[in-house]
């Protein structure tokens, strides 16, 4: 079962594009549907306001010229807005049956494979967040979903949503997000207090955070402390073939935030994502992720340490399978003295899969003392996939210190023949190495995804 | 009827002739040794008893437990009792070794092995061995020295209990103390769990605590001398040379 499960990447995109079919009559951008979305959210005029002025900038930007080939993505073609009727008109029977497969497979409990596959909004967890809620709330803490944020706390998101961590004008995708966004979480944790329990989205009722464009804002004040985690490990599906989200988050002086994401959309999606970090003095952000599904990713999460002695830590996977494309990796600028990054990036690339790592570490001339180390290593499972490593390292003052480590290689026939000889199969074999080589990363991740993660990638080698 | 027996086996590495007709036999818990100086083919003949791919049987046959294993693979080889001691165990990264041997146990049982019961079996055996629990934990070979890599090795065979072991250069690059616990790791297993051993050695010095029943001398990708632990000791004090003078 597990075999068809993977080998069935064309019925994913023939059955996914039957489905889309019922929506065909909202294909497309113009300002009615931007209007459309403003209105059907009953949002303030701010933000139609904002979401009209990203529209411009999305028209003027050209596409991006590098990274992943894009060029057949065509605009027309894409569901931008998906209103909540519309859901309804989406059955369990139009989910793909691989799609439904590897939700078997992973042991998904029934409720929340129908809110993975986008049928329901809402995915019911136990009683056991009302209890955190209440936690949270008497702490002053805010957990929220973005379209409620936007009416409830109107000042914190003025001042602080898509101003100046990612302006629309940042990139096309940015711009484009901008008018179109939906969804996603909004966090704010009050100075010095410490958030013990990992954010999830899972916990969140009532909101649609699987979205194509969600948007995701995290203040962390001075002192204070958060760990967030999106997504989870399960194949989601999407009704729209682009994904295009946003990630703020602020790190004040002294604050620490962690961000952990494991994506894993089904193959025929474009998963474009801008995720940004600004970091104060002394604030710690780490940044950890595993991007499994979608046709073509790009993803770069970025760390501006802007504050002396701040840090950043970048922790990512990648893997490419058939017809994939992975273009990932991180982005830091260390723009104040002492401040100090970490990235270490772990590509697999398989049947055919390309995976490329691209990286910016840029020390700008006032970061005395500043210090970066950059690892990438990626492994190939064979001769058909490809692997590319593109960091690039701007240093403008001598008195700082970068280091680059890159290795790509082949998985070890020696390696297999020692563990092939102790009785394990080659297909297990190559998955004890792969399991091996993603440990470093695996092992921040809290237990049950690491878990889940890891009984994927078991999925993936299956079909070898 | 024999454990193994081997016949009239070539084997070409690259194209290369290394094994040359060679005959074994060995017989449910007899202890074997091959010596041999450098380059007479004795690892290569641990490789082909195991499978490497890279190793091409021109022309013989390996027969184990009165079947060719010549056309099978190499995890199913050590699933039907086969063991191979590397010279140079590889390392794998990320892995535990208590994780791998789970995995490999596993594999061998075909079947799920609880997770809790096989660390506490686990921890009995490691401590019967007098190896610290934190070798459990660390990932496989990495980082551990010569003599631990080869207990790591013994480890891995008291746990898997195969029928036939083959050890190639288990005495290589060990300190005296690491030799006698090695050693004692082997004559524990050859004692308590029926284990056939097909010891490769350049050295004589493990014979002073494992005694073979049974000495054979490889030169030039052939056996050209066997006898008792008597022959051994000829070879110690005469060296290779007088072999190949003989031969």
């Amino acid at each position: 079962m597990n075999e068809q499960v993977i080998q069935s990447d064309e019925s994913i995109i023939a059955q996914a594009v039957d489905s889309k079919y019922v929506f065909r009559s909202r294909k497309g951008l113009n300002e009615d549907i931007i209007r459309e979305i403003s209105k059907q959210k009953q949002e303030p005029l701010w933000m139609l306001e904002r979401r009209l002025e990203a529209y411009e900038i999305f028209k003027k930007k050209p596409m991006p010229t590098w990274g992943a080939d894009l060029s057949s993505l065509n605009f027309d073609e894409i569901i931008f807005y998906i209103k909540p009727e519309d859901y309804k008109a989406l059955k369990w029977e139009d989910v793909p049956e691989a799609i439904k497969k590897t939700y078997d497979a992973l042991g998904i409990p029934e409720a929340e494979k129908k809110y993975l596959a986008g049928l329901v909004a809402q995915y019911e967890s136990e009683a056991v967040y009302t209890n955190l809620k209440k936690t949270w709330e008497s702490k002053g803490v805010i957990f929220t979903d973005m379209d409620s944020a936007v009416k409830e706390y109107p000042e914190l998101v003025k001042e602080y949503f898509m101003t100046k961590c990612v302006p629309p004008a940042d990139n096309k995708f940015a711009a484009l997000h901008g008018a179109v966004w939906s969804g996603g979480s909004f966090v704010y944790v009050p100075k010095g207090v410490k958030v013990e329990i990992p954010l999830q989205t899972y916990f969140r009722m009532n909101t649609r955070s699987s979205g194509q464009f969600e948007h995701t804002l995290i203040i962390v004040e001075p002192g204070a402390e958060v760990h967030y985690i999106e997504g989870c490990t399960a194949p989601r599906y999407s009704i729209s073939s682009l994904h295009s989200a946003v990630v703020e988050i602020f790190v004040k002086e002294g604050a620490r935030a962690r961000y952990t994401t494991i994506q894993n959309w089904s193959t025929d999606v474009y998963n474009l994502n801008t995720k940004r970090a600004i970091v104060y003095e002394n604030g710690i952000m780490e940044w950890v992720g595993g991007s499994m599904g979608s046709g073509v990713t790009m993803l770069y999460p970025a760390s501006i340490l802007r504050g002396k002695g701040a840090k950043a830590e970048h922790l990512n996977i990648a893997f490419a399978g058939k017809g994939q494309y992975k273009d990932t990796g991180a982005k830091v600028i260390l723009a104040a003295p002492d401040t100090s990054a970490t990235i270490i990036s772990k590509s697999i690339s398989k049947d055919g899969g390309t995976s490329v790592y691209r990286g910016l570490v840029r020390i700008t001339s006032n970061a005395i003392g500043a210090k970066a180390h950059v690892e990438c290593q990626s492994l190939m499972l064979d001769d058909r996939s490809r692997v590319d490593t593109i960091p690039i390292i701007e240093q403008f003052t001598p008195h700082s210190s970068v280091g680059h480590e890159a290795t790509v290689g082949k998985i070890d026939e020696e390696q297999l023949f020692y563990l092939m000889s102790r009785g394990i199969s080659r297909d297990e074999a190559i998955a004890l190495v792969v399991r091996g080589f993603i440990e470093p990363v695996a092992k921040q991740l809290p237990m049950g995804y690491a878990v889940e993660l890891n009984r994927l990638i078991q999925l993936e080698m299956k079909g070898a | 009827m024999a454990l193994l027996e081997i016949k009239d086996l070539h084997v070409e590495i690259e194209g290369k002739e290394i094994i040359k007709g060679l005959e074994l036999t060995i017989n449910p818990l007899e202890v074997h040794v091959i010596m041999g100086p450098n380059g007479s083919g004795k690892s290569t003949l641990s490789y082909t008893i195991m499978g490497h791919p890279r190793y091409k049987v021109t022309r013989g046959d390996i027969l184990y437990d009165g079947m060719s294993i010549l056309n099978l693979d190499v995890d199913e080889r050590a699933r039907k009792g086969l063991f191979l001691g590397f010279q140079y165990p590889m390392e794998v990264a990320g892995v535990s070794v208590e994780n791998f041997l789970r995995t490999a146990v596993e594999a061998k049982q075909q079947k799920e092995v609880p997770i809790l019961a096989f660390h506490k079996a686990l921890i009995k055996r490691v401590e019967a061995m007098s190896i610290p629990q934190s070798f459990l934990d660390r990932y496989l070979n990495e980082g551990f020295s010569g003599g631990e890599k080869k207990r790591n090795e013994i480890l891995q065979m008291a746990v898997l209990q195969p029928k036939l072991a083959v050890l190639d250069e288990i005495d290589s690059g060990l300190d005296i103390d690491a030799l006698r616990l090695v050693s004692e790791g082997i004559n524990k297993l050859i004692k308590e769990e029926q284990l056939t051993l097909l010891l490769i050695t350049h050295y004589q010095r493990i014979l002073d605590y494992i005694k073979p029943g049974f000495v054979h001398i490889m030169v030039d990708g052939r056996i050209v001398k066997s006898g008792g632990f008597e022959l051994a000791q000829q070879l110690d004090k005469m060296g290779y040379e007088w072999v190949k003078e003989e031969a």
